[in-house]
C-alpha cells in the first residue's frame, strides 16, 4: 500500500516536471532544471555514500571532467554536443577508475580525505593551467545538444526536457541497479566489509566497479550542467561542489534513489532563494550544513521512514 | 583429502609471540574443539587460517591447497565459512537479505546490475530453506537490528552455512548466552552437516565436550594437549591450566 | 647555484609555515578522526584578527598573541559545543567543520571587506641578512626559527609530558586510554584548541610574506591536507618531513612551473598513497 502511494507521488511529481515549462516562467523552470542535474549528480554520490558505505568528497571530480572535456572539445576543436559526449563521459570514467585505485584502499575519515585531496588536484590543474582551461574564467560557449533536425535545444524548455529524459532513464537505470544482486553486494559491504570478504565477496572489485559507475554517473550531470550553463569553471571542480552535492545526499536521505533527488531539490531552491534575498548568504549556507547535520541525521526521507532510518551521519 | 592442515605454525607482532609451533589437522566431518585460556592465540589462530592475518611462519593447507598468499575472500571460496566471537551481520538488512548475500556469495550472478537479486529463484529458494530449516522463518523480513542478541548469533552461524562450506570455524558462538540460548546453539551446532568439518572456539567445556569429538588445547601460543574428549579432560596438564578459571569444569558454565 | 639556494631557502621556510598547520590538523585527525574543513578558517582568522590589533596597538607581538588567542578560544567553543557532539561520526564532523568554514570566510569579509590586506613585519625583523654572497630576508629566517621551535616544543610535549603521553595514548587507541581514566573529553577539546592556535599563529606569521585575503583559507588548507595525506596521520615527525617536503615542491613549481604548480605537489602527494596508502609515517 505505502509502495503505491510512493509511487504514485513519483509519478504526480514527474508530470509536474513534464508540465512545468507549460506553467512557469523560463527563471523558474531553469530552477528546475538545475534541480533535475543536481538530482543525478546526487544520486550517483549516493551509490558511493549511501549504499556502499563510501564518503566522498571530491565527487565533483567527475562532475567538472566531463564538464570540461564537453567545453574544451567544443570551444577548441569545433566538436558538437553529441560527437563530445562520448568523449565527456570517458574521461569522468577515466578519472574514476585512476583516482579509485588510489582512494579505495582506504576507508572512513581517510577516505574522505583522499578523495578531497584528489578533487582539489583538478581544481587546481583547472585553476593554474591557463592555458589549457583559460583559468579562473573559464570556458564560454558550451553547446546545447542538437535534435536529429538539426536544431539546437537552444530554449528553457527544450533543455529542461532533455534533462528530464535523462533523470528518468538514470533513475530507471540505477533502480534496477540498487535491486540486483550487485546492488545488495553494496549494501553489505556498507554493512560489513569484513564479513563480505569471509562470505567470499572480492570487496575491492565491487568498490572499484561502484566508483566507476558513479564517476559516469556524475559526469553525465556534468555534462548537462555545463550544456545548460553554457559555462564551465574550475569552481565545477572544487570542494565547495562536492560538499554541496554530499550536502543534498544527507539532507535527502543517503541510501534510497529518492533522498538524493528531493535533497537537491531542496538545496536548489535554499540557495536560490537565500542568495537573492540575503546578502549574507554564505552565512546562512554555512548554517544550513550545521542545523542539517545537528537536526536531521535521517534527511528527508528518514523522517518519513522514521522506523527504518539509520541516517549516514549516525 | 583434509579440509585443514597446519604445519609448524608461528604468528608474532613485532616482539610479541602469540602462536608457537602450532600443528592441526582436521578429517572432512570432523568436529574438534580449540579451548584454552584467554590470550592462548585461539582468534589469532582462526584469523591466520582464515587470510586475515599472515603467518610469520609455518603453513596452512585448505583442501590440499597451499593457502599461503590468498586473500580472504578466495579462501572462503575454496569453502572456508566462518562466525565471529562478536557478531558480525549485516545489521541493516533483513535476515533474509543477510541470508541471500550468504547465498549469492558463491555465484556467478553476484556481479549482475541488469535485474532484481531477487528474481533469481533458485538463490531466493535456497535462501528461503535456510530461514525454513533453522526456524528463522517468523525473522526473515526483520532488520538485523532488531532481532534480540540470542536470535542474532544464530543468524551468526546460518549465514556462515549459506554457501555450503565444507569447513566452518567458529569463534565462540554461545558468547553472550543465556543458558536456555545455549541449549539451542548447540542444538544447532550438533545439527550440523556430517560432511562439514568443525573447528570451534569455545569456553564453556561441558559444550565442547557435548559437541566436539576432538580436542586441541592452546596454551600461550603453542599446542599443549590434543586429542579424543574423554583423554583430554582426564590430563593432569590440561586441568591445571585451568585451575582458577571459573566454571571451567563446572556444570552450567 | 645562489637561485637554488634561495628557492631551497624559500621552500623551507614556506614548509615551516605548513608545518604550523599540519601538525594541528594531523593531531586533530590522528586523535579525533576530524576532517576539520576549518583549519584553514582558524589561519586567516588569525591573521585578521592579528591584522587590526597590530593596526590599533601598532605591536606584532600583542597582534599574534592576539590572533592566537582568540583562535584558541574559538577552536575551543567550536569543538566543545558543537564537534565533540559527534564524536566518531566523521562524515557529521566534516560537514559541520565546513559549514564554519563558510560562516568564518563570510564573516570575514563582513568586517574586515574582500580586499587583501597587509600584515607588516616587525620593523626590526625588515631587512636581510648577509651570508656570504647570499642574502636571506631576515623575517623568512624568523619564520624558519619559529616553525624549528614549535615542532622542538611538540616533541617535547608530546614525548615527555604526560599531557603528551595522553594524546599519544588516545591516537593509539582510544578506548583503553578512556579505561584508564585519561578524561579524552577534554583531551580533546585541548588538542583542538592547541590545534587551533598554531593555525592562527601561521596565519599571523604568514601574513606578512603570504599576505591576507579572501580565499587564503581555502589555499593554505589544501597543502595543509596534503602535509598530513604525506606524512602521515597523528605523526608529528611525518607532518615535519612532508612540510619541508611539500614547501619546496609548492615552492619549486610555482617558480619553474607556474601553470602547472600544483601538479607538483599532487604527483608525489599521489605517488605516495599508490605506494603508501596511509602515509610516510602513519600507522598501517
Amino acid at each position: 500500500m505505502r509502495r503505491l502511494g510512493t509511487a504514485a507521488l513519483g509519478a504526480a511529481a514527474l508530470l509536474g516536471l513534464a508540465v512545468a515549462p507549460r506553467l512557469l516562467s523560463s527563471y523558474y523552470v531553469g530552477l528546475l532544471t538545475q534541480v533535475l542535474i543536481y538530482a543525478i549528480f546526487a544520486m550517483s554520490l549516493d551509490l558511493l555514500l549511501g549504499y556502499t558505505g563510501l564518503p566522498s568528497l571530491g565527487h565533483a571530480a567527475y562532475f567538472g571532467a566531463a564538464a570540461y572535456t564537453l567545453g574544451l572539445l567544443a570551444q577548441r576543436a569545433g566538436v558538437g554536443f553529441w560527437s563530445a559526449l562520448p568523449w565527456a563521459v570517458g574521461a569522468a570514467a577515466a578519472a574514476g577508475a585512476l583516482f579509485a585505485l588510489l582512494a579505495i584502499r582506504v576507508r572512513g575519515a581517510y577516505f574522505l580525505m583522499i578523495t578531497l585531496a584528489l578533487g582539489q588536484v583538478l581544481w587546481g590543474i583547472a585553476f593554474r593551467w591557463r592555458a589549457l582551461t583559460g583559468g579562473e574564467d573559464g570556458i564560454t560557449g558550451v553547446p546545447r545538444p542538437t535534435l536529429p533536425g538539426g536544431t539546437a535545444l537552444s530554449g528553457s524548455a527544450g533543455i529542461h526536457f532533455f534533462a528530464l529524459a535523462v533523470f528518468v532513464a538514470v533513475g530507471l537505470a540505477l533502480w534496477v541497479l540498487v535491486r540486483s544482486p550487485f546492488g545488495l553486494a553494496l549494501r553489505g559491504i556498507r554493512g560489513s566489509e569484513t564479513r563480505m570478504e569471509a562470505l567470499g565477496y572480492n570487496v575491492w572489485a565491487y568498490k572499484y566497479l561502484v566508483s566507476v559507475i558513479a564517476a559516469i554517473v556524475a559526469g553525465l550531470a556534468g555534462v548537462l550542467f555545463a550544456s545548460y550553463t553554457g559555462f564551465v569553471s574550475p569552481a565545477d571542480l572544487s570542494i565547495v561542489t562536492s560538499a554541496r552535492v554530499l550536502l543534498m545526499v544527507l539532507v535527502g536521505g543517503a541510501g534510497t534513489l529518492a533522498g538524493p533527488a528531493l535533497g537537491a531539490g531542496a538545496i536548489v531552491l535554499l540557495e536560490s532563494i537565500v542568495s537573492t534575498q540575503v546578502e549574507r548568504w554564505m552565512s546562512v549556507l554555512g548554517a544550513v550544513y550545521i542545523l542539517v547535520v545537528v537536526l536531521c541525521p535521517g534527511g528527508i526521507v528518514g523522517v518519513f521512514q522514521a522506523a527504518r532510518g539509520k541516517g549516514a551521519l549516525g | 583429502m583434509r579440509p585443514l592442515e597446519i604445519a609448524h605454525l608461528a604468528k608474532s607482532f613485532g616482539g610479541l609471540q602469540v602462536l608457537q609451533d602450532v600443528c592441526l589437522a582436521l578429517e572432512p566431518g570432523e568436529r574438534r574443539a580449540l579451548i584454552g585460556p584467554n590470550g592462548a592465540g585461539k582468534t589469532t589462530l582462526f584469523n591466520v587460517i582464515s587470510g586475515v592475518l599472515a603467518p610469520s611462519a609455518g603453513s596452512i593447507r585448505l583442501f590440499g591447497r597451499d593457502a599461503a598468499g590468498l586473500p580472504v575472500h578466495r579462501r572462503s571460496l575454496l569453502g572456508l565459512g566462518r562466525t565471529y566471537q562478536v557478531t558480525n551481520l549485516f545489521a541493516d538488512l533483513t535476515v533474509f537479505e543477510n541470508l541471500l548475500l550468504g547465498v549469492q556469495a558463491v555465484e556467478p550472478s553476484r556481479f549482475a546490475v541488469h535485474r532484481p537479486a531477487r528474481t533469481y529463484r533458485h538463490l531466493v529458494a535456497r535462501a528461503e530453506a535456510l530461514l525454513r530449516d533453522w526456524g528463522l522463518w517468523d525473522a526473515r523480513d526483520a532488520l538485523v537490528r532488531e532481532l534480540s542478541y540470542g536470535v542474532q548469533r544464530q543468524v551468526e552461524i546460518v549465514l556462515a552455512l549459506a554457501r555450503g562450506p565444507r569447513l566452518l570455524l567458529l569463534d565462540e558462538p554461545m558468547a553472550g548466552l543465556s543458558p536456555g540460548e545455549r541449549v539451542t546453539v548447540s542444538g544447532m551446532i550438533r545439527r550440523l552437516d556430517g560432511a562439514i568439518a568443525l573447528l570451534l572456539i569455545e569456553h564453556d567445556m561441558d559444550v565442547a565436550f557435548e559437541v566436539a569429538g576432538t580436542i586441541t588445547v592452546l596454551h600461550e601460543g603453542e599446542v599443549l594437549a590434543e586429542g579424543e574428549a574423554a583423554a583430554i579432560k582426564g590430563d593432569a596438564r590440561v586441568r591445571e591450566i585451568y585451575l582458577g578459571a571459573e566454571g571451567m569444569f563446572r556444570k552450567g558454565g | 647555484m645562489t637561485f637554488w639556494l634561495i628557492q631551497v631557502f624559500n621552500g623551507i621556510s614556506f614548509g615551516m609555515l605548513l608545518f604550523l598547520l599540519a601538525s594541528g590538523l594531523s593531531l586533530i585527525f590522528g586523535l579525533m578522526g576530524i576532517v576539520n574543513l576549518a583549519h584553514g578558517s582558524f589561519y586567516i582568522l588569525g591573521a585578521y584578527v592579528a591584522v587590526s590589533v597590530v593596526g590599533a596597538t601598532g605591536s606584532f607581538l600583542f597582534g599574534a598573541a592576539a590572533g592566537v588567542a582568540a583562535v584558541a578560544a574559538v577552536g575551543s567553543g567550536l569543538h566543545r559545543g558543537l564537534l565533540h557532539r559527534f564524536h566518531g561520526r566523521e562524515l557529521a564532523q566534516v560537514l559541520l567543520t565546513f559549514g564554519v568554514l563558510f560562516i568564518v570566510a563570510d564573516v570575514t569579509v563582513w568586517i574586515w571587506g574582500g580586499n587583501p590586506l597587509s600584515l607588516p613585519k616587525p620593523a626590526f625583523l625588515e631587512g636581510s641578512l648577509r651570508v656570504g654572497t647570499l642574502m636571506f630576508p631576515t623575517y623568512r629566517l624568523l619564520v624558519v626559527a619559529v616553525g624549528v621551535a614549535v615542532a622542538v616544543a611538540l616533541w617535547i610535549f608530546q614525548e615527555r609530558t604526560p599531557f603528551g603521553a595522553a594524546v599519544r595514548a588516545g591516537v593509539d587507541d582510544e578506548e583503553m586510554a578512556r579505561g584508564v581514566g585519561i578524561n579524552t573529553p577534554r583531551l580533546f577539546t585541548a588538542v583542538f584548541a592547541l590545534g587551533a592556535g598554531l593555525a592562527a599563529l601561521g596565519g599571523v606569521i604568514g601574513g606578512p610574506f603570504v599576505g591576507v585575503f579572501p580565499g587564503a583559507d581555502f589555499e593554505i588548507l589544501l597543502l595543509a591536507m596534503v602535509v598530513v595525506i604525506i606524512g602521515g596521520l597523528g605523526s608529528l615527525r611525518g607532518a615535519f618531513v612532508a612540510s619541508l617536503l611539500v614547501g619546496l615542491l609548492d615552492n619549486l613549481g610555482k617558480t619553474l612551473l607556474p601553470d602547472l604548480a600544483l601538479f607538483t605537489v599532487f604527483a608525489p602527494m599521489a605517488l605516495i598513497l599508490a605506494v603508501r596508502p596511509t602515509g610516510l609515517f602513519g600507522q598501517a
